[in-house]
């Protein structure tokens, strides 16, 4: 029972609301850099109510229940991945023994929905996003496994999110080393990439393909991917936040500083789209699996050193 | 006015269809998009696929090559949607009417909710066109 509250409290309600907050600060902060007013505060919100209260469109000839599944399964797993972190920060001796790789795993889940509703949609835009989308998924992972196995390294080769950050607690933020610095770096490119946002928004390439797996979709299905795209806007940072900078505590001026982390966060991914242009996906595959690997398998091997 | 409407009237997401315009009105049809206008103010966004639209912005004078596609592409929007009609062109076909290749005024065709003339229509009368649609639906 107590589960299932956290699920709904924690995984949905407050990382909902904090998502669609930091939507609005993207859409905002966007609009601002290009001279504009921007949205209201409530546009995410008022978005995924209209496309909530939409018809919903099949196209002729997909299957229904794939097409249909496909986001619910991505927000599912979001919503369990947030539970995860969010249990870990707040009561770090409540987590389980691999919800490291529990939460990983859970990461990469949502690319993988948004491939298999592309696939699904039977329509060309859509098969070339998802087929970008799954080339994507393969150059940032690795990178993104090595950069987040630092943290364990350094926290005694313990796969426990609860460990890591007591580690952190005791012996200061893993960015503060020189390993974990480097690992956070490739962390946030990796971050990037895996929110589909400029210059590694190459899947949705709005301008050439339209949105690509996305192009099919419209009313309820869509809102579910936007709502799934705004919780990982929380819940990306949130993980590297857990890994790399001490998490974030609920008391007093500690608050304080985890809002400011994220927002740090926030502000990076918001000017890092902003101010760049898009890759090509032979680019991104190369800038991935070139200096972006190398200097994580440094990072790693610094870790195991023992800086 | 239930909570759905609301929410569609604050952020309807714009289709831009020229079937067969002289590419003025697209241009004005931008600009509403541009600093000086942002229509992002009012929750418009522009959308790249018809799936994703509420608003279908026409403009140009339905020539017989773009109907049947105007039509496909009107059955394709996900309801509820509106349609505006933007340009002399769209309205009556302007100066092409007596021409053989537009047969049909766009509302003989298509439902046509709010009409914005000019030839090409400023910006402000576009934003003033849609603040009529947004009107008019709220008073219905
Ligand atoms: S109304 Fe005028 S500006 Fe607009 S498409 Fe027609 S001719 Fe061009």
């Amino acid at each position: 029972m107590i589960h299932l509250i956290y699920l709904l409290v924690f995984g949905f309600l407050l990382t909902t609301c904090i998502g669609l907050a930091a939507s609005w600060i993207d859409r905002k902060v966007t609009a601002r850099i290009q001279y504009r007013v921007g949205p209201p505060l409530l546009q995410p919100l008022l978005d995924i109510v209209k496309l909530l209260g939409k018809e919903t469109v099949l196209p002729s000839g997909v299957s229904r229940v794939t097409f249909l599944a496909a986001p619910m399964i991505g927000l599912a797993s979001v919503m369990v991945v947030s539970t995860v972190l969010w249990v870990n920060s707040l009561y770090p001796s409540q987590g389980f023994v691999g919800d490291w790789i529990v939460a990983l795993y859970l990461l990469a889940i949502p690319s993988l929905s948004v491939i298999l509703g592309g696939f699904a949609s039977r329509n060309p835009l859509a098969g070339l996003g998802a087929s970008r989308e799954m080339k994507l998924v393969l150059a940032y992972e690795l990178p993104f496994v090595l950069a987040a196995l630092v943290p364990v390294i350094e926290a005694d080769c313990s796969i426990r999110l609860g460990d890591i950050l007591n580690f952190q607690r005791a012996n200061g933020a893993t960015a503060t080393s020189p390993a974990g610095a480097l690992a956070l770096l490739v962390a946030i490119v990796c971050m990037q990439a895996k929110l589909a946002l400029v210059p590694f928004d190459i899947p949705e390439a709005e301008t050439e393909i339209l949105c690509g797996p996305l192009v099919e979709y419209g009313g309820p299905p869509l809102a579910i991917y936007r709502l799934m795209k705004d919780m990982l806007l929380f819940i990306l940072p949130f993980f590297l936040i857990i890994l790399f900078l001490g998490g974030v505590r609920c008391d007093g001026v500690h608050l304080f500083w985890g809002v400011l982390k994220y927002v740090g966060l926030l502000a990076l991914i918001t000017v890092g789209r902003n101010t760049n242009p898009r890759l090509r996906i032979d680019q991104a595959l190369k800038f991935f699996w070139g200096p972006v690997t190398f200097i994580s398998i440094g990072a790693v091997l610094l870790a195991a050193w023992g800086h | 006015m239930d909570i759905r409407l609301k929410a569609l009237l604050k952020s309807l997401w714009v289709y831009h269809l020229s079937t067969g315009s002289c590419n003025n009105c697209d241009i004005e049809v931008l600009d509403c998009l541009t600093p000086r206008y942002d229509i992002e103010r009012f929750g418009m966004l522009p959308a790249g696929s018809i799936k994703h639209a509420d608003l279908l912005l026409i403009t140009g004078s339905c020539n017989r090559q773009s109907v049947a596609r105007m039509k496909r592409l009107y059955e394709q929007v996900p309801r509820p949607c509106f349609v505006v009609a933007i340009g002399e062109c769209a309205l009556s076909r302007g100066m092409f009417i007596h021409s053989y290749n537009c047969p049909q005024p766009l509302d003989r065709i298509i439902p046509v909710d709010v009409y914005i003339p000019g030839c090409p229509p400023k910006p402000e009368a576009i934003i003033a066109g849609m603040v009529k649609l947004l009107e008019k639906v709220k008073n219905k």
